[in-house]
């Protein structure tokens, strides 16, 4: 007969995490806790200037006024900053030079993860800098790219080699004293990936970063910086994971861009950090500060998500809609499981005339889970004819999770025109049975339902991401179905 | 191919079918009428295995096998299609991915392997000019969207992909202008063979104009009163349910 | 009238706490000790939380700093037995019969008979009173909807308010007069008034009540309202709040609803002027297969303020609750819009539907809107929708096609946009009345009521009839 409606849904939502593993690699760690000299030391280990040293020390500082922010709808353990390893990197022998040269079991990581190190295989067309825990330890395809005067490298060799622009735009979009988890980005991060597009170019490959946290005990605090000068254009991607550790570990990130007049930049995240186990030990704290600017006319910045991994997921890519007629959007596709909780959205700030923004945000909760979109979209006095669309979804699949709406919505201007809709819902007792009529199974009607659910957010996804957000989505609720 | 015996289905309590017996043959098409709320759309659903119905008595054979035990999709695979009365939306999930998971699903019960993609999309090809359909199908939402016609339309063209041994068509003449019918009606015809079975579930004669059935049975207050040739059907047309109603 | 006087040379807060000390023995004259035990400890509660701030959620659009920042008298002495309340106040609404039920700065006001009761077995009169007189019906209901640990001011209202209206209807009964209760100040000085309404329903009632708030003089006054509604199982509350403020005049109204199973709840709060102004319309469906329709308008313009902040609290399920709230905002006026929705893990089966719809006219204008869905539940039908736009253009464009002036045209649009709210009234006279008065307050002519809320000294003659689609606003 007919398997309990509950027992399916638990079946198709509680499989395993994939990427679980860890790796031992010689590493090079930094003493446990955060004070001043935790920083020196980081910017010592980076063999960086005094300004770079400077600007971490005020952030640090800044920190140490500030409190947890508490508004999100989120629960946990207090976080133990003095407990955290704040820098550890694969040793290196020497520089790289090459792809050989790289730590065998490192490239065994990323063979795993079915990332591409090896520049021969160029058929894939992405450009990949691979960040493990604090350090990035390849960046692939830079001699190609440099031909276009795109730059793209880790944020520390930008330190050393860009560091006019790197001075110029650093904290130009998220200050280090935005808020509580940047302000500590911003004292402790310790690389990322830094890419510039000169003006008029349109970058020819898709630039990937792939972020790993390894060691145990760590914080993960990757910078990322991407400046599209004017007429440029850049798709960007970047996808996580993590080894399944009990510990909770902190992941707190920061992405600034920077659009120009004319310029376009398309940021893609699959975030699938390690979630925890099914009892909701262990996983990843994510609070990540996302923001772009549209600083010239007629820029846009697009950000679009998949979020299935972390325990803890606070995040809310935005965009400053600075230029006259400069477009922001956000697509995300949230997804929450066993005792995942996702706080996450948009904002957009609108300052600019005739600047239009779109919002679509699907969230699905499965298990004991919470997903929450909470956004804000804010149109100042000065900017006539702003427009905004937001569409925030909710699918339910059980009845012990629970889903969210917090949109913030301000309006000074009496010609701008904003439109908000949001439903929430669940699989329907019909669209079920007419699937099951048709043959399909319980598993693979779920897994069709919340794929043609999420599909208006994939689509807007990289080809190569789409194919590997599609098969997360499933491997997150599907379970035996491949 | 079908043989429900003595078949009494209750929802919450209340009976609906109070002894239902009816004998499909292979080759046969069946027509079941009667006016509303007498049972025809409980009696479709429990064939099919929807929930939320109770079978407190009898049996339904289906292929010689006793299919009350079987979930919804066990008797889709053994073969059993229902053409919804109200097709159901599924948002972005286009049909040509619908389909194919579908078909496998069916396939993998059988024991057999998925189907290549250009097979399955040849196949496709070849259903839509068998229905005649000329709509860009494949690309759009199952039923998001569509218009009734539409929707129905593609009930038929499923069931031409699926190719069940039996069929059961839910009021799908309801709601179709004469082109729609017609559509509709030479699909079933074209599907016909001596292999396989259909049920129509009717109100109106207005379809068995264009699909000759070769049994009519009239449902009425949740058992057949009566069953005859294609001429129970005009006489129905004639003289109306009120007809039945005295009889019975 | 002797008060004691609150001024901003010291705290406020600290203030109205010496008075609470002082005057012990005024505040609880007619308490009981049930109402005493309370009032100590929302005092307790308020003195922790003081007066609302922009740093909480629920206060983050609207700043009282300015409104508190002034001398006040508060504890106003209860009106002469030998006041004729005819003379200060009438309500001229043409054909509306109503039983109407007058208050005056937060006393009941018809000292000489505290008490009526009806054949019927209805119950209205002095809450003062009726603290002694049923102390069962007021241990049962009393403070216990409204939630002194939630908002400052409610807990402030509990220490502080020293009458108000009680109405009771027992089972099955149905008031076939509207009740009107109206809440007049008239004090010639600053006031700071708390006033609380306790209304029980009791099994299978039917009451339809309107309550109005309306000033007499142009003193700066601070009104601190809490109404506690019970409706009983299968009972129907329709509800309404007409506002009509002048602009010296802050008045959070706080409305706390508790329906039990079967219950009909409607309410529809009207808000035309106002100085400042905050409604809450908390909610609670605590019984299975009830309903809940929370409306609001708004029209504000120069420098008011108004803010309606619905919690719509789906405890139980089957239930089904549909908010829609229209307003149109012009000059400096602002306005916040705070809807949250919340659907409890066993409120199975929730139909919630939350709709906000703005309409900013000048580009001083502003709105802040957050419509809330909290959900644990997982079969449950809930949408929400903002908007914040302007007139449309194609349909105003339309109207001066067919050779109405611009500001007419606009009129007109503004008027069908509120109409979808002003026809949800569902008492006949008082949608008439509403209508007129929309229909004057967009023309600019209503600034500010002289008496009642509904008394506008001419009535509407010609209806403006459209034959245009309006469909899109």
């Amino acid at each position: 007969m007919e398997k309990n409606q509950n027992n399916i849904l638990e079946e198709v939502t509680t499989s395993d995490y994939k990427y679980g593993f860890h790796t031992d690699i010689e590493m090079d760690l930094a003493a446990v806790g955060l004070s001043e000299d935790t920083v020196r030391f980081i910017s010592a280990k980076k063999n960086e200037p005094e300004w770079m040293l400077e600007f971490r020390l005020q952030s640090y500082r800044h920190w140490l006024t500030l409190t947890e922010p508490t508004w999100a709808h989120i629960h946990h353990q207090a976080i133990k900053y003095q407990d955290i390893i704040y820098y550890a990197a694969p040793k290196r022998k020497k520089e790289l030079t090459s792809l050989d040269e790289v730590d065998p079991e490192l490239l065994e990581t990323f063979k795993k993860l079915g990332i591409s190190l090896d520049e021969q295989k160029k058929l894939s067309g992405v450009a990949v800098d691979a960040v493990i825990d604090s350090v990035s330890v390849k960046t692939t395809f830079t001699d190609t790219l440099s031909k276009y005067g795109v730059i793209f490298c880790s944020f520390s060799d930008a330190v050393q080699n860009h560091p006019d622009l790197v001075k110029q735009y650093m904290g130009s979009v998220v200050p280090s004293h935005d808020n509580f988890f940047a302000a500590l980005n911003s004292a402790v991060f310790s690389d990322g990936s830094f890419c510039y597009i000169p003006k008029g170019v349109r970058c020819p490959v898709e630039l990937s970063t792939y972020f790993r946290i390894n060691a145990a005990n760590t914080g993960q605090f990757e910078r990322t910086l991407i400046i599209a000068d004017e007429g440029a254009y850049v798709s960007y991607m970047e996808g996580c994971t993590a080894p399944m550790r009990d510990e909770n570990q902190l992941h707190a990130a920061i992405v600034e861009i920077v659009a120009m007049k004319d310029a376009e930049v398309k940021y893609s995240t699959v975030q699938n950090w390690y979630p925890g186990n099914k009892k909701g030990e262990g996983g990843i704290y994510n609070f990540v500060t996302k923001r772009g600017i549209c600083k010239g006319s007629h820029s846009k910045i697009s950000w679009t998500q998949v979020e299935t991994g972390s325990a803890i997921t606070w995040k809310y890519p935005s965009v400053v809609l600075m230029g006259d007629n400069s477009i922001g959007e956000f697509y995300s596709v949230a997804v929450t499981n066993n005792f995942q909780q996702a706080d996450t959205g948009s904002k957009m700030i609108h300052l600019g005339k005739n600047t239009k923004s779109t919002i679509i945000s699907k969230g699905i909760s499965a298990g004991q889970s919470n997903n929450s979109y909470r956004g804000l979209v804010k149109v100042i006095k000065r900017a006539e004819n702003a427009r905004n669309f937001s569409q925030c979804d909710s699918l339910l699949l059980g009845d012990k999770c629970g889903a969210h709406t917090f949109p913030y919505i301000k309006a000074e201007n009496h010609t701008s025109i904003i439109e908000h809709e949001a439903t929430t819902s669940k699989i329907s007792d019909d669209q079920l049975f007419y699937c099951k009529q048709r043959g399909i199974s319980s598993e693979s009607a779920i897994g069709l339902i919340v794929n043609g659910y999420a599909k208006e957010v994939l689509m807007h996804l990289p080809m190569e991401f789409a194919v590997e957000a599609q098969k997360l989505l499933a491997i997150s609720l599907e379970g035996s179905v491949g | 191919m079908l043989s429900i015996r003595n078949l009494k289905v209750s929802i919450k309590g209340k009976e609906i079918l109070k002894g239902i017996n009816l004998e499909v043959k292979a080759g046969e098409v069946h027509a079941i009428m009667g006016p509303n709320g007498t049972g025809k759309s409980t009696l479709a659903y429990v064939i099919a295995g929807r929930e939320g119905y109770e079978v407190t008595e009898g049996e339904i054979i289906f292929k010689g096998r006793n299919i009350l035990d079987l979930s919804p999709e066990e008797r889709a695979c053994e073969g059993l299609f229902l053409g919804f009365q109200y097709p159901v939306e599924i948002p972005g999930v286009s049909i040509t991915n619908f389909l194919r998971t579908a078909i496998n699903e069916q396939r993998k019960y059988k024991g057999l392997d998925p189907v290549p993609a250009v097979e399955f999309l040849a196949k496709m090809e070849e259903k839509k000019q068998l229905l005649e359909l000329q709509e860009k199908l494949a690309s759009r939402s199952v039923n998001e969207g569509f218009s009734g016609g539409e929707k129905k339309k593609n009930e038929i063209f499923q069931m031409a992909m699926l190719e069940p041994s039996l069929a059961i068509l839910d009021e799908t003449d309801s709601g179709l202008d004469i082109d729609a019918l017609r559509i509709v009606a030479t699909g079933v015809n074209k599907l016909r063979r001596p292999d396989n079975a259909t049920i129509v579930i009717t109100h109106y004669q207005r379809l068995l104009e264009y699909i000759i059935p070769d049994v009519v049975h009239v449902l009425f207050d949740g058992r057949i009163v009566k069953s005859g040739g294609k001429e129970l059907a005009l006489l129905l047309e004639e003289k109306g349910y009120e007809w039945i109603r005295s009889e019975s | 009238m002797e008060a004691s006087i609150v001024s901003t040379i010291y705290d406020l807060k600290e203030y109205l706490s010496g008075i609470f000390a002082d005057k012990q023995l005024e505040i609880t004259r007619n308490d009981t000790p049930f109402v005493a035990a309370k009032r100590a400890k929302a005092f307790e509660v308020f003195s922790r939380m003081g007066f609302p701030h922009a740093a909480l959620e629920k206060w983050r659009g609207t700043d009282l700093s300015r409104a508190l920042n002034h001398e006040y008298h508060a504890l106003p002495e209860p009106p002469s037995p030998e006041l004729d309340i005819d003379k200060i106040f009438k309500c001229d609404v043409p054909h509306f019969e109503t039983l109407l039920v007058t208050q005056l700065n937060g006393w009941y006001a018809d000292r000489k008979n505290l008490l009526h009761v009806y054949p019927n077995g209805m119950i209205i009169g002095s809450l003062a009173a009726a603290f002694g007189k049923y102390p069962e019906l007021i241990s049962a209901h009393y403070g216990k909807y409204a939630d002194d640990n939630a908002e400052g001011l409610t807990a402030l209202n509990t220490a502080m308010s020293q009458d108000g209206i009680f109405i009771y209807i027992p089972d099955n009964v149905t008031v076939e007069q509207n009740i009107q209760t109206v809440n007049i100040t008239d004090f010639k000085q600053n006031l700071f008034l708390n006033t609380r309404t306790l209304v029980i329903l009791g099994e299978n009632s039917h009451l339809r009540l309107v309550q109005c708030d309306d000033s007499i003089n142009h003193d700066v006054t601070f009104i601190n309202s809490v109404t506690e509604v019970k409706i009983g199982r299968n009972s129907t509350l329709d509800h309404y709040k007409l506002q009509n403020k002048d602009d010296h005049t802050t008045l959070i109204n706080s409305m706390y609803f508790q329906q039990d199973e079967g219950s009909t709840l409607s309410t529809n709060a009207i808000s035309l002027n106002g100085g400042l102004i905050r409604n809450l319309s908390h909610v609670t469906m605590s019984g299975s297969h009830s309903s809940a329709e929370v409306y609001g308008l708004y029209l504000m313009d120069r420098y008011q303020h108004l803010d309606n902040q619905v919690f719509i609290n789906h405890a139980a399920p089957d239930c089904e609750s549909r908010e829609l709230f229209k307003g149109v905002l012009d000059d400096h006026a602002s306005g916040v819009f705070n809807g949250h929705i919340k659907v409890h893990r066993d409120a199975q089966r929730t139909n919630a539907f939350q709709t906000n719809k703005n309409i900013l006219l000048s580009d001083k204008a502003s709105i802040d809107t957050k419509p809330f869905l909290e959900i644990y539940a997982d079969d449950v039908k809930c949408s929400h929708g903002a908007t914040i736009g302007q007139l449309d253009a194609e349909a105003l464009f339309y109207i001066r096609s067919r050779g109405i002036s611009e500001a007419n045209a606009k009129i007109l649009l503004m008027y069908a946009f509120a109409a979808d709210v002003i026809n949800k009234i569902s008492i006949p006279e008082l949608r008439q009345r509403m209508d007129d008065m929309v229909k004057k307050r967009l023309r600019g002519e209503l600034s500010q009521c002289e008496q009642c809320v509904l008394n506008c000294s001419s009535h509407e003659q010609s209806r403006v009839e459209f034959n245009i689609d309006l469909s899109k606003i």
